[in-house]
């Protein structure tokens, strides 16, 4: 049996959408069976589409998904390539009903489409569950929406059952990966090594350019060749659950031991214990070679059997945040910026706790309790930029933090200028986990006819 | 003044976040450097050099067969993605701030630093 090389064409929401061709048209040159995964659902992600979903039933998918598959929709379909996306988001039916349409317009045959669904956990019957998970940390009357992390193996059901796109809403990232490499191997739900092998090549690819030279540029010690073409990876995945990561052919970019041990440990915890809704992996052991440019291979990896729960991530409403900003340069210019910090607190600070960040000397590292910027030594930088940040439940107050901050420009110390203000809804999540038995996953195929 | 030698001249290092907590994996260029790391780089010292980010624990966990360590942090993301007020919510750039912390190279005696200013 040839071995499944698995490609990535998309790592979070808002990843390049002309990354995942070059992808493809190195899956079609290599030939034999092959994937390509979109993962595009970060944690807070979901949440943002259920709001989307509720001003218009008809969203909440990804709103990126035209501009991901109008490039490779066509070339995946001739060329036999499975489609497996997270791309569903708080609503995978519509983003199916609209892969369809898309393939219409492209003056494609319609493809056979399937939508994974279970992972929503926002009806009655599940909230009892979560209430039960949370305790007190249970707010219905904040209550946006919840979901459980599903697995692999309902991928795979639907890739067997001849599913050509398989759209998901929350999935874990690695279960894109290893949904196709069970529908391939037959791999069996306590092949625990196996499992555990796809599902760390899956964590590779699913950050994108992140395990191929992207996020890991620093120029004079980690040096990336046409980081502005970087190529996206593909894994090949052996029978045995290892695999050789590489990337699309023609791109910038680079697959080293570096990159990849850099994106093996991203996210994770406990080394021994990756858990997953499929297996809990175990890279202690692993051991990565380089093949050549721009291959490794990954082997080693163990797991062992899966937990008898599923994480959920729940979302509540979490208030308003309210950021502005203002600028000072030249001589007294950081003075002025403080001053202007210290005006603010006396006007605001007694409506809620501001963090302040002064963009030049210290507005990263530091802390919401200003700790780090009060420990700063006074200077005279001459180029500096004053934000200042709050939470508030109420908008008015926020609504008040900004005109504060607008009102420097003529209150304030001399010398300020291009202020700017913005506000939004905050998404406070609380994680816990959840019996596998009230979560109730199922596969639907869309029936062309049906669809169209 | 002198300048001591910091990790940023050994090692990569990257984060990750979920939830309130942050992982720092740091990762040897050269795998002959590694028992001194995993000698110099505690968690101990790892939680003082972050403790303007109140820590309520740091966690290390060791890969000899990749020459890497992975470091969990806890609470440093002053509520996390959702909650902090930090510009960088997810605390992305914290694997930099790592890479500040000063090491003693074991063939680079006390007296003899690697650059004067």
């Amino acid at each position: 049996m040839q071995d499944l090389a698995v490609g990535c064409g998309a790592g979070f929401s808002g990843d390049r959408v002309d990354a995942a061709l070059p992808v493809v048209r190195t899956l079609v040159a290599r030939g034999g069976p092959a994937a390509l995964i979109f993962e595009m659902l970060a944690e807070r992600t979901l949440a943002t589409a259920q709001l989307m979903r509720r001003a218009d039933p008809t969203k909440g998918y990804e709103p990126l998904l035209d501009l991901e598959l109008r490039p490779v929709l066509a070339e995946c379909l001739r060329h036999g390539i499975t489609i497996v996306g997270n791309f569903g988001a708080a609503n995978p039916q519509g983003a199916a009903r609209r892969i369809v349409e898309l393939a219409r317009e492209l003056g494609l045959a319609p493809p056979r489409v399937a939508v994974v669904s279970g992972d929503d956990l926002s009806g009655a019957p599940q909230r009892a569950l979560l209430r039960e998970a949370l305790g007190g940390g249970f707010d219905e009357a904040r209550f946006v929406c919840a979901n459980a992390y599903l697995g692999a193996f309902e991928i795979a059901d639907a890739i067997r059952q001849g599913a050509q796109i398989v759209v998901t809403g929350r999935v874990a990232d690695p279960a894109l990966t290893l949904g196709p490499a069970i529908a391939h191997y037959g791999w069996a739900r306590d092949d625990w090594d196996r499992l555990a092998g796809a599902t760390m090549a899956g964590h590779l690819l699913e950050c994108g350019a992140q395990v191929s030279g992207g996020y890991f540029a620093d120029p004079g010690r980690k040096d990336v060749p046409g980081l502005d073409d970087v190529g996206f990876p593909i894994a090949e995945i052996a029978a045995d659950g290892s695999c050789v990561v590489t990337k699309a052919a023609h791109t910038g970019g680079l697959v080293d031991l570096r990159t990849v041990k850099e994106q093996l440990l991203y996210e994770l915890h406990d080394p021994a214990a990756y858990i997953t809704p499929d297996v809990v992996a175990d890279i202690t052991q692993a051991e990565l070679v380089q093949l050549g440019p721009d291959r490794v291979r990954m082997s080693g990896v163990r797991g062992h059997a899966r937990t008898p729960t599923l994480k959920a991530c729940v979302f509540f409403e979490g208030g308003w945040l309210g950021e502005a900003e203002i600028s000072y340069a030249g001589p007294g210019a950081e003075a002025r910026a403080r001053l202007a910090m210290d005006v603010m607190h006396k006007r605001c600070g007694a409506d809620m706790a501001l963090r302040f960040d002064l963009l030049g000397l210290c507005s990263i590292l530091g802390d919401d309790a200003n700790r780090l910027l009060e420990a700063a030594p006074h200077g005279a930088l001459q180029d500096l930029r004053l934000r200042v940040a709050g939470r508030h439940d109420d908008v008015r107050v926020i609504d008040r933090l900004l005109r504060e901050v607008t009102a420097l420009w003529t209150g304030g110390p001399a010398g300020g200028g291009g202020v700017r203000t913005a506000k939004r809804q905050r998404l406070s999540m609380r994680s816990c986990l959840v019996p596998r038995s009230g979560v109730p996953v199922g596969v639907e195929i869309l029936e062309p006819e049906v669809a169209a | 003044m002198t300048t001591t030698a910091t990790l940023y001249d050994h090692a990569h290092a990257r984060t990750g976040d979920k939830g309130n907590r942050v992982n720092i994996s740091l990762i040897a260029y050269d795998a002959a450097d590694w028992d001194w790391l995993v000698a110099q780089v505690t968690p101990e010292r790892v939680a003082a050099h972050f403790a303007h980010r109140r820590p309520t624990n740091v966690t290390r966990h060791l890969l000899p067969k990749l020459a890497a360590m992975n470091f969990v942090l806890d609470d440093v993301l002053d509520g996390g993605v959702n909650d902090t007020l930090n510009l960088d919510m997810h605390g992305k750039s914290l694997s930099f701030h790592l890479l500040t912390l000063p090491v003693q190279p074991p063939s680079q005696p006390p007296s003899k630093t690697e650059e004067t200013k």
